[in-house]
């Protein structure tokens, strides 16, 4: 090597790590296309250009590095969400920092909180003797349009992409309010669970600006809501002991600001913390990144574990979940805590990866959690044929079987996978393909059910 | 010819695909192929292959594997896979159907003539 290839070199790792600072860029990518640069570079050196010439013409072809970094981002966006490169790398002056999003996050809490705090106002608040239901039922209805309204605003989603998320909030507000379903206290219940899964997977369209059929996007959006959940908690968490200390101390001055905590500070409090912590997902991105794979790796083997005591405490008692009516809707807590946790590590995984002990792990979570479901269908389908439908035994029997589903074809696929006959990718489109059967049996349970038994 | 963005971007993953069912490659090898079978008029940006590969990758249709060159730096390979022979098989048909549809529109009028006065002879 003469002294001017050394020049060559120096210039290449120069060129190496521009690229390596790129997020979406990940450490394989940059030795496979430092690779693609040199076999470039040779072949340019073999028609007689020198070491200058070729370097500058390998580079040249390479192409543009934000335009060839953010295809890598949209292919990867499990490093990297879409909207955080596409959307403000497509502005123009935007550097990608969270400036673009501040402004609509401080306006949509400020929002949510006004809208909750003026429904107190007017006398309908928790306290409130006319109508004691009205803030918990429509509180979701209260939050969700002024987070939807923050992703609008910061991802400039066209507003045709409002109108069914629009239709569906308005259509909301009505069944919520319908004297049928607040008459009665487990219909209203019901729907009151029911229907912000609805509301919920509408915010995702606007979410993912309308590209809602994309499994890359719905992925994104189970990203999003694992995430979203982690800082929400971590949000309550710390203003519940604010909360808490401040009525102590006003307390220890001979003041009672329970009332005005309880009534004001509380409720808009806990709305403007659902989109702040919206916010913080996309702001903190990195700092929440690293949280994500720790709390499915710590959670998903005690979850195994409770999953494999209950099965053989079933069994060994003979009498499987032979139970009470909460207990079995206890159950399907559990399962949705199985189908989260599992969601949660998918999310955060690699596709690329092979299968590995965690996968392992994650089908023997499955195949519990799919014991249980048998033995909580038995019981249920046992108790409706004693005792008679209810609308809360169809509706725990119905999401039951659509859990019970979805774990099948996982515990299928994750079989599969783990043993090499099925890539990762078939396992994450079965997720985000089912998607819609929630949104479709939540609003089965939230149109149908009052027409039905009210 | 300058081809058109979309084009390129429609046809490079049959090209791709097409170019790994001949066998295992690298990216530096699979655009010089596609350079070579489009006489250089089908280009693109050579970053731009990776995030293909990837994609192809991830939905299973080839799989990659580090090994080295001659000269020993490390290079990724890529080899297709059955589901990937299958993809190509599906996007050769689709093209199959493109391009005869294209020929019967651009041909329709002056090859129309030619089969009016076949019939009348």
């Amino acid at each position: 090597m003469t002294g001017s290839h050394a020049a060559l070199e120096a210039r290449i790792a120069e060129w190496r790590g521009y690229v390596g600072k790129r997020p979406a860029v990940a450490g394989t990518d940059v030795d496979e296309l430092e690779s693609h640069l040199r076999d470039r570079i040779e072949a340019l050196q073999a028609g007689g250009l020198d070491d200058d010439e070729a370097f500058l013409v390998a580079v040249k072809r390479m192409g543009a590095l934000d335009a060839v970094s953010r295809e890598f981002a949209v292919e990867h966006s499990e490093r990297l969400w879409k909207q955080l490169v596409l959307h403000d790398a497509d502005a123009p002056g935007a550097d990608g920092a969270g400036r673009g999003r501040t402004l609509p996050a401080i306006a949509a809490a400020t929002a949510a909180a006004l809208a909750v705090a003026l429904v107190t106002a007017l006398g309908l608040g928790l306290d409130s003797a006319a109508d004691p239901t009205f803030l918990i039922r429509n509180f979701a209805l209260l939050v969700l349009p002024c987070l939807s309204g923050y992703f609008a605003w910061r991802g400039r989603v066209r507003p045709g992409i409002l109108v069914v998320p629009a239709l569906g909030m308005l259509a909301a507000a009505v069944i919520l309010n319908l004297p049928v379903v607040t008459d009665d206290d487990t219909l209203l219940g019901l729907v009151a669970l029911h229907v912000p899964v609805v509301l919920w997977l509408l915010v995702g369209v606007v979410f993912a600006n309308g590209d809602w059929r994309s499994g890359r996007a719905r992925m994104d959006y189970l990203r999003f809501t694992g995430e979203w959940l982690v800082y929400l908690v971590l949000l309550v968490l710390g203003g519940g002991a604010l909360v808490l200390l401040t009525g102590g101390v006003f307390g220890a001055i001979g003041l009672d600001a329970s009332e005005a905590l309880l009534q004001w500070v509380v409720p808009s409090g806990g709305a403007a913390a659902i989109v702040v912590a919206a916010w913080l997902v996309e702001a903190k991105q990195s700092v929440i990144e690293n949280i994500a794979p720790v709390l499915t790796k710590v959670f998903t083997p005690l979850m195994t574990t409770m999953l494999a005591a209950l099965v053989v405490a079933a069994i060994a008692s003979g009498n499987p979940l032979e139970s009470e009516r909460e207990l079995l809707a206890l159950f399907d807590a559990v399962l949705i805590v199985v189908l989260a946790l599992l969601l949660y590590a998918f999310s955060a995984r690699e596709p690329l990866a092979p299968a590995g002990w965690f996968d392992r792990l994650q089908l023997g979570m499955v195949v519990l959690a799919l014991m249980v479901d048998v033995f909580v269908l038995v019981a249920m389908v046992g108790r409706i044929g004693v005792w008679g439908a209810s609308p809360l035994k169809i509706a725990s029997l119905g999401l039951n079987l659509l859990l019970a589903v979805n774990l099948a074809r996982s515990a299928w696929l994750q079989l599969r996978f783990v043993r090499g006959r099925a890539g990762f990718a078939a396992l994450e489109d079965w997720q985000t393909a089912y998607l819609p059967a929630y949104a479709a049996w939540a609003a089965l349970v939230a149109i149908a059910f009052p027409v039905v038994f009210g | 010819m300058r081809i058109g963005k979309d084009l390129v971007a429609a046809a490079a993953t049959p090209m791709v695909l097409g170019i790994l069912a001949e066998g295992e490659s690298y990216g530096y090898a699979i655009l010089a192929r596609v350079s070579e079978l489009s006489g250089g008029d089908l280009e693109w940006s050579d970053g731009m292959l990776y995030p293909l590969l990837h994609r192809l990758e991830r939905q299973g249709h080839i799989v990659s594997s580090w090994g080295a060159a001659p000269n020993g730096r490390p290079r990724k390979h890529y080899r297709l896979q059955p589901s990937g022979a299958d993809a190509l098989a599906e996007a050769r048909a689709q093209w199959a159907v493109v391009h005869r549809a294209l020929e019967r529109a651009w041909h329709g009028r002056d090859g129309g003539a030619e089969l009016a006065i076949g019939g009348l002879a």
